[in-house]
């Protein structure tokens, strides 16, 4: 096949022939291009409306791509040194579980570390695949959790020489990365596959000074959030494939992807690989210089720490990730997510989360300084009207989690409701969380101990957003029966 | 007749008629969707674009030469003494041994000019964010810009939000001389910058901005905002008025924040006859009266306390 430049985008070009051929559509949706519902084309735009279109001959077929999709693909493989990638309509989520059920089947393992999204653990749900936690390291004073040394992935490897895969957060969302090179070359060298995280790790593909990519250093899989740093409308991603059969893989997304893949979704991951392929360099290098400007005006400030780079230590924290700007806020006498909701009800400003001692401000291409200054004066201006003693506050500490059960099997475990306070020590039968960042506190098969009760507690007199209970007060939690 | 419409070398108006019959040059600002403000135009002196902002300056018979940031208007010379009279004269008059004065925005130095006036003022930093506004209207608008060279004054250029941020009790008058709030006036016109406003003031101390219009629908809802975040972070807010032929309705609004002096019970009327300086719209009339508001305002500004 010919090489195509990184400076064409085939499902934008394939659409917009498709525009000036004007079609008539006798197939769906049914709104045919905005006309059958006004109200929507009146808010969303007419432009937007006509190119929400059926999968076709001249558009190609997300389910099996044989055109301009894989085309697409195959430039957004190029674009970020993978040998296939996959354009992903479902989110994030469906490119994680894809991931870890196209490397376990049913009973076999893969090791993790406890603090991976929600979605790595909703793949073990639904694989029935048995995780292997690492205990991510700790750092005391931030209160949250690091990296996987890589002494520990060892150990679990030599422990368990039968798990099929080791999966790795790259980076963390507060941007902590483990050492993935390493981590990839143990796990090769024990015939492990290694599949990685990379919601928060887009950029990593085009920056310069930034944490090195999964694809770069030879991890067979990697679940990229083109949505987050890479500029694509919301939900859309990608899944990057070194190591596996395209085949197999494809058909393991097509257990759970929609048929009628939206094309404004993949044109906007088109146009965005483009956009990153094209300028990513320069961009990136603005972000993660107004980063390092907004932590150095939040750190004069007193009180808050930004962190960033210093906390380095070789090994939990391998490699931090400088676009993100995660500040401590307990020094104040503030929980995170106190900081993240003054912020959004006194001064308008809308932060990624807060948890239960640190906020994450998203930076972005589409940021600009002023805004910066705005969201740096606001914290000064919380400080000088709500700054306390910090004597109270709790600090997040990383709960080591006490596996009974398989996920699957705890899930799909005849349950009953039990009330929060008479939970101690029944095995937990679904996932407890602050959303964001969507990390369980307690996950299905997992021991409810005091720890866990009294970190639940604090969450929700602080305000954070509990969820994944079937009670949606998170007042009762289904238990397994005894 | 040729002429060089964009080196602006002379600020009289062109009259030489004949090159210019017939011609229909015309400003104009959109004032709402459905309402626009024209002014014949003689012709353009400057026009540049800066980091921040499209900057022109054209002449007009009608209101001599006037300034407009990204096609809005900001000043002209013929009516600009009532804005720059009104945003300083009622602080200065209220506030008892001024001496530190911060000018936030203010770039065309009409604030600046009034300021000069009184004797005990002993320094003023005017934090202008984009530097090309001062060095346009140092060389084209000499009516207000004229005393940007007083020794008492330092011109900062940076964003305002941020040189505030920094400052504890140090200025006695804060005056907030911003665009609108779209665009690079917007960081003006938040609560943490009016928080960082009262940190900077001292005990005595009171803030004074450009309030936008009550008139139209999107300008009152600005105003709205701005006096609910006023009322937020100072014990003492009050909204005062003046007639501004060349901006949005024609009816323009100031506020007056301070921590412990109210604005007319603290006015020193005997002071201002005392000083003796000639102004063209400002009295010790006015100053009280501009504080009393028509109805329709009152509510507005209730709507939000």
């Amino acid at each position: 096949m010919t090489h195509l430049s990184q400076e064409r985008a085939p499902v934008l070009e394939a659409l917009n022939r498709y525009k000036s051929m004007r079609v008539v559509p006798f197939d769906v949706p049914g709104h045919k291009r905005g006309k059958g519902n006004r109200e929507l084309t009146e808010f969303l735009g007419e432009k937007c409306l006509t190119v929400d279109v059926n999968s076709m001959k001249p558009l190609d077929n997300l389910c099996h791509p044989v055109s301009v999709i894989k085309e697409a693909e195959e430039l957004a493989a190029d674009a970020f040194g993978a040998k296939h990638a996959f354009f992903m309509v479902n989110g994030t989520t469906s490119a994680v579980q894809s991931m870890v059920m196209s490397a376990c089947k049913r009973g076999e393992k893969i090791i993790m570390p406890r603090n991976v999204h929600r979605s790595a653990i909703n793949a073990l749900i639904l694989s029935g695949a048995i995780p292997v936690y690492v205990n991510p390291g700790v750092n005391k004073e931030l209160g949250i959790s690091l990296g996987m040394s890589v002494a520990d992935v060892e150990q679990a490897i030599l422990e368990n020489p039968d798990a099929k895969a080791v999966l790795v957060n790259n980076p963390t969302y507060y941007g902590i990365c483990s050492n993935l090179k390493a981590i990839t070359d143990l796990a090769h060298k024990h015939n492990m596959l290694v599949l990685v995280d990379e919601a928060h790790g887009t950029h990593f593909y085009f920056g310069e000074g930034l944490p090195p990519s999964a694809m770069s250093v030879g991890a067979d899989m990697a679940a990229v959030s083109m949505h987050k740093s890479g500029g694509s409308l919301t939900q859309s991603s990608l899944l990057l494939v070194n190591g596996l059969s395209e085949g197999y893989v494809r058909q393991i997304i097509n257990l759970t992807q929609t048929t009628s893949g939206s094309y404004l979704l993949i044109s906007s991951l088109d146009i965005s690989r483009r956009n990153l392929a094209l300028r990513g360099r320069d961009i990136f290098d603005k972000v993660s210089k107004m980063a390092d400007y907004a932590r150095d005006e939040i750190n004069q400030i007193g009180g808050y720490y930004a962190y960033s780079r210093e906390l380095i230590n070789g090994d939990s924290i391998f490699d931090f990730d400088r676009t993100k700007l995660s500040v401590l806020t307990l020094d104040v006498g503030l929980a995170g997510i106190e900081v993240y909701d003054i912020l959004r009800d006194d001064y308008d400003i809308q932060i990624e989360f807060g948890d239960i001692g640190n906020i994450l401000a998203y930076l972005s291409i589409g940021d600009r300084i002023l805004d910066l200054e705005r969201l740096v004066s606001a914290l000064s201006e919380i400080k000088r009207r709500y700054a306390k003693d910090r004597t109270g506050m709790l600090s997040q500490e990383y709960i080591r989690p006490q596996v009974v059960l398989g996920p699957q099997e705890a899930f799909y475990a005849e349950c009953e409701s039990t009330p929060l306070e008479q939970s101690l020590g029944r095995i937990c039968g679904e996932f407890v969380m602050c959303y964001p960042p969507g990390i369980p506190i307690l996950a299905p098969g997992e021991k409810v101990t005091a720890e866990v009760l009294e970190y639940i507690q604090y969450a929700k007199e602080k305000g954070c957003f509990m969820t994944g209970t079937q009670d949606s007060q998170v007042n009762r939690i289904q238990t397994v029966k005894e | 007749m040729f002429y060089d419409r964009y080196s602006g070398q002379s600020s009289e108006p062109n009259t030489d008629r004949e090159g210019v019959i017939g011609l229909e040059l015309w400003f104009t600002e959109q004032h709402t969707d459905n309402v626009t403000f024209s002014i014949k135009v003689d012709r353009q002196v400057y026009s540049g674009q800066s980091e921040f902002q499209r900057i022109d300056l054209f002449d007009s018979l009608e209101f001599g030469r006037f300034l407009t940031l990204d096609g809005y208007m900001m000043l002209t010379e013929k009516d600009e003494f009532i804005y720059h009279e009104m945003i300083v004269h009622v602080p200065m008059n209220v506030l008892p041994d001024v001496k530190n004065v911060l000018v936030i925005g203010g770039g065309d130095g009409g604030a600046v000019r009034e300021l000069v006036r009184y004797p005990s003022i002993e320094k003023i930093d005017l934090v202008e964010i984009d530097a090309k506004v001062i060095e346009v209207c140092k060389k084209y608008l000499p009516q207000t810009a004229c005393k940007l060279d007083d020794p008492r004054v330092s011109i900062h250029y940076a964003d305002g939000l941020k040189f505030v941020r920094s400052k504890k009790n140090e200025y006695d008058l804060i005056i907030v001389d911003s665009t609108d709030p779209f665009g690079p006036g917007e960081g003006l016109f938040t609560k943490e910058f009016y928080g960082n406003c009262f940190k900077a003031l001292t005990e005595k101390g009171a803030m004074v901005n450009q309030h936008e219009s009550p008139f139209y629908p999107k300008d009152a809802v600005a105003m709205q905002r701005a006096h609910k975040r006023i009322i937020d972070s100072f014990p003492i807010s009050r909204v005062y008025q003046a007639h501004i032929p060349t901006y949005p309705s024609g009816h323009w609004l100031f506020g007056f924040a301070s921590k412990n002096y109210h604005p007319i019970e603290n006015f020193d009327a005997v002071a201002w006859k005392k000083r003796e300086l000639k102004t063209n719209y400002y009295n010790d009339k006015i100053h009280v009266g501009a504080f009393a508001l028509p109805n329709y305002v009152k509510e507005l500004l209730e709507e939000v306390e």
